[in-house]
């Protein structure tokens, strides 16, 4: 949200006479920054409001509803915003649908559920986090110490990940039948679903960890400009495989959200979900080529497409159509973004794809 | 040397202006350039140069003023319109695609082909005479651009300018990344150029340099011009400072203080090789000693400093700073020891062009701000801003994007860099590269003042008379190998070339 950062208040010290810089207002500024590049996608959301309202009238305006889009919006935005920050960094990350996917069969064979109830449900949960950071682990490890190319070992991650899972499974679905799990997974909190709060979670801690930490200044400074990094000191590579881990580990968890939602794990979960990821943190208005990444854009992406498929439900439309409809979008609100925002992806970059 | 039948300007510029998102670039610039002449435009850094040469290759259009060309008012709506005029243009931030072969780049946008099929053959043929011409026969035309040195790029920029039918080329300080001997060329190609009727338009920082190659002058003072068509031979040297300036600058070194005798060795290199690039080297920098490498372009410095630097990784030998021995290949090892780089190029290797001033200020030391992770911005920015004050960095806004500052800017970013902290060894590439004559006698106070509160420092520059003026001592070096290590005061400008000469003939 203010990766472009906002003017101080205080005066400015003793800022030389340049020349006479004609300071452009606040509201300017403004749309200029994150803020205008986020106003394109608050537009379209709205838009498609307006969509639902008119087309299904009470059935879409109510907050049942609003929930059912939020609840759908939450395990794809998990994945999306651990995509985030490896696409903020200048990499690419294809092995996010297959790895939640893994991470539901691993978590879920009967050896691991059989231990959770024995001990505690929570080992679920951490088997199928460690699911996640093992392959990120393995992905970051190829990537950034094997040279090789992230597209390629993120791809073979997607395959491999997926061959395994039904390997392990023998491409039978797995009841998840541990009752304290899944009341967790189930509860409210607030009269909000508890998958939704794993998502508002995951969204603030992401945005903090991008806009306020090292670890956020380091993974834009590689995607900004990876050589000049380097030699002003930042451990390129170990920060890599970290980033790495960490959509990994976000896989995990969207892995614990599925395996909540529909009780069951199978490697057929998160089939092409690392391209709805993708589609939701580009239309977000982060950088495909990196160097720059907005959490706050990643989630509006999210809810974007969450709406439009619950549109598209609520009036008995064609998937297909739907499909069309999610092209047009990805399209549109990216000419809206560079629309309003000043220094946007207009500009062709030079840059080689790189890890 | 025009006399009262001047022939027609080749290009009128009038009253142009233009403005960036906050900043009046030009406020009101003229220039006149006829047919055949080396026309200089001069000015400090930040004044406007690249941005009207830009107005006049089509990349930016002007706000308010008139372009005039061959006599018929012009508007250039993009590149190409200006390269069907025939005005080539060598932009002052090396443009050349990395991934391309050299031929590939020299004709990129007007390729060989038929039917979309491209003649490669043709193709590099003609490019080897282009190169030929421009003295670098030897440069392969089916070499990928990416490994070429940046004063080899230069080259690949010029012959891309020569491919088409030009009237005028405009250069934007080419020589800031050429030695002596490649300006020699440059100026042999430019003179070439003139004798053939094409105007060249010339950017440069080094006064020197306008005295041998140019005709005439135009100075640009804060996006204004301040002078127009002076003649070279007319105008001195202190005039033209103060056309750009504004004020007296002295360009000369500071006074060296001699080094404690007791001054601790900080930085010892000892018989660091690395195959294929040079040979070993194995020299001590006390605390407070300037240590220079002499040589030409393509030397193989920039490299022997990457290497002492730990971004490649040697072969053999080792490198201590202050007794320590640092882990090979290791950037961060020797940032941890106390080491900084201020690198080569600007662009690819030093900026993150997108982010503001201040966190490519504070790139290698905004872990020292932030508190458990926690980034403190606001420190950040005064640590910036009181950089902004020293280097003069022009606009003083910590906040404007790297990619906005101009070129010499730019560079005292780079420098800015290590200064936050403060570092017990620099390495300085090319630190006043493409910085005005005003900013540079302060960055060379600069250098000898962290000397004397005991830095310990190398500077490679391709500007012998920078390195033998700034530096105590000094290593000749040339392809690879130390032909001499000397005291500073020991050897001349000529001394140098002599035996950079002497050793490629050997
Ligand atoms: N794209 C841009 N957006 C905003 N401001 C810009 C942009 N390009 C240039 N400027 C500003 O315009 C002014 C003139 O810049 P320009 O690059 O023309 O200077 P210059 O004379 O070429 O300097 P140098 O000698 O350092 O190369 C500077 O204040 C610079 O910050
Ligand atoms: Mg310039």
């Amino acid at each position: 949200m203010s990766e472009q950062n906002t003017k101080e208040a205080e005066p400015r010290v003793n800022a030389p006479a340049d020349h006479s810089t004609p300071k452009a207002n606040p509201l300017q500024n403004f749309l200029r920054g994150s803020g205008g590049r986020s106003l394109g996608l608050v537009i379209a959301l709205a838009l498609l409001f307006v969509v639902g309202a008119i087309t299904s009238g009470d059935r879409f305006l109510n907050l049942e509803n609003f929930l059912t889009i939020f609840r759908y919006a939450s395990i794809i935005g998990v994945i999306s915003i651990g995509v985030t920050f490896v696409i903020t960094a200048g990499g690419i990350d294809l092995s996010v649908g297959s790895v939640m996917g893994l991470a539901t069969v691993v978590a879920s064979l009967t050896a691991v559920q059989l231990a959770a109830t024995q001990s505690h449900w929570i080992l679920m949960v951490l088997v199928a986090l460690a699911v996640g950071a093992g392959a990120g682990l393995i992905n970051g490890l190829v990537i950034a110490y094997g040279n090789v190319v992230a597209f390629i070992a993120t791809l073979a991650m997607l395959v491999g990940a997926r061959g395994f899972a039904e390997l392990i499974s023998g491409r039978s679905t797995q009841i998840v039948t541990n009752r304290d799990f899944l009341q967790i997974m189930r509860a409210d909190f607030l009269g909000v679903p508890i998958l939704i709060w794993i998502f508002v979670l995951v969204a603030v801690a992401g945005w903090f960890l991008l806009n306020r930490t090292t670890f956020g200044r380091r993974t834009i400074a590689i995607g900004g400009n990876l050589e000049a990094s380097r030699l002003a000191g930042i451990k390129v590579k170990r920060h890599l495989v970290y980033l790495y881990i960490l959509a990994g580990v976000a896989a995990g968890i969207a892995g614990v959200m599925m395996l909540g939602r529909t009780t069951a794990g199978t490697s057929t979960h998160g089939l092409l979900y690392e391209l709805d990821a993708i589609a939701a943190v580009v239309v977000g208005g982060t950088l495909l080529i990196g160097g720059r990444g907005t959490i706050m854009g990643t989630v509006l992406g999210v809810l974007i497409f969450s709406t439009l498929t619950n549109v598209f439900i609520q009036n008995n439309l064609d998937t297909s159509v739907q499909a069309l409809a999610k092209g047009l979008i990805i399209v549109v609100a990216v000419l809206l973004q560079q629309r309003f925002a000043a220094r946007g992806p207009r500009r062709a970059k030079a840059k080689p794809i790189r890890a | 040397m025009f006399e009262e039948d001047r022939p027609r300007p080749l290009l009128e510029v009038r009253g142009i202006t233009k403005q960036f998102a906050g900043v009046q670039a030009l406020k009101g610039v003229d220039l006149q350039v006829l047919p055949g002449e080396v026309h200089c435009v001069m000015g400090q850094n930040g004044a406007g140069k690249s941005t009207l040469i830009k107005m006049l290759s089509g990349v930016h259009q002007p706000d308010g003023g008139e372009i005039r060309w061959e006599g018929k008012e012009i508007s250039l709506p993009g590149p190409t319109a200006a390269l069907d005029l025939g005005i080539a243009t060598m932009y002052q931030e090396l443009d050349v695609v990395d991934g391309l072969s050299v031929a590939e780049n020299i004709f990129l946008g007007h390729e060989h082909a038929s039917g979309g099929v491209l003649h490669v053959k043709k193709a590099n043929a003609i490019a080897h005479k282009l190169l030929k011409r421009l003295g670098h026969g030897s440069l392969s035309p089916s070499t990928e651009v990416g490994t070429l040195s940046a004063a080899n790029k230069q080259i690949v920029s010029m012959a891309r300018a020569l491919s088409r039918d030009t009237k005028m080329i405009i250069m934007d300080e080419p020589s800031a990344i050429l030695d002596s001997g490649e300006v020699a060329n440059l100026f042999r190609v430019v003179r070439e150029l003139t004798a053939q009727g094409i105007a060249v338009v010339y950017i440069s920082h080094r006064l020197e340099e306008i005295r041998q190659i140019g005709d005439r002058i135009s100075v640009i003072k804060d996006g204004r011009s301040t002078a127009n068509g002076l003649s070279v031979t007319d105008t001195s040297r202190a005039e033209l400072i103060r056309l750009m300036t504004g004020r007296d600058v002295e360009n000369v070194f500071p006074d060296r203080q001699p080094i404690a005798a007791d001054a601790p060795v900080v930085l010892d290199v000892d018989n660091v090789e690395l195959f294929g690039h040079f040979e070993k080297v194995s020299f001590t920098v006390r605390a407070g000693e300037i240590l220079g490498f002499a040589g030409l372009v393509g030397s193989k410095r920039s490299e022997i400093l990457e290497t002492i630097y730990g971004a490649r990784r040697a072969s053999s030998g080792k490198v201590s700073v202050n007794g320590k021995t640092l882990r090979p290949g290791s950037v961060t090892s020797a940032v941890k020891a106390g080491m900084g780089l201020s690198p080569e190029e600007r662009k690819s290797q030093g900026l993150i062009l997108d982010e503001p001033l201040f966190k490519n200020v504070t790139l290698s030391t905004f872990e020292r701000f932030a508190h458990g992770g926690y980034l403190n911005e606001r420190a950040e920015r005064n640590a910036a801003r009181e950089q902004i004050a020293a280097l003069e960095l022009r606009p003083a806004d910590p906040d404007r994007p790297a990619r906005t500052l101009s070129g010499g800017n730019q560079q005292k970013i780079l420098l800015a860099r290590w200064l936050v902290h403060g570092t017990p060894v620099l390495l300085l590439d090319e630190p006043t590269r493409g910085v005005d004559v005003g900013a540079r006698a302060e960055i060379y106070a600069l250098i000898r003042k962290l000397a004397a509160a005991g830095t310990a420092i190398i500077v490679v520059s391709s500007e012998i008379e920078e390195v033998l003026g700034l530096a105590d001592n000094v290593l000749v070096i040339d392809d690879g190998k130390v032909l001499t290590q000397t005291n500073a005061s020991d050897i001349d400008e000529h001394g140098v070339l002599d035996l950079v000469m002497k050793g490629s003939a050997a």
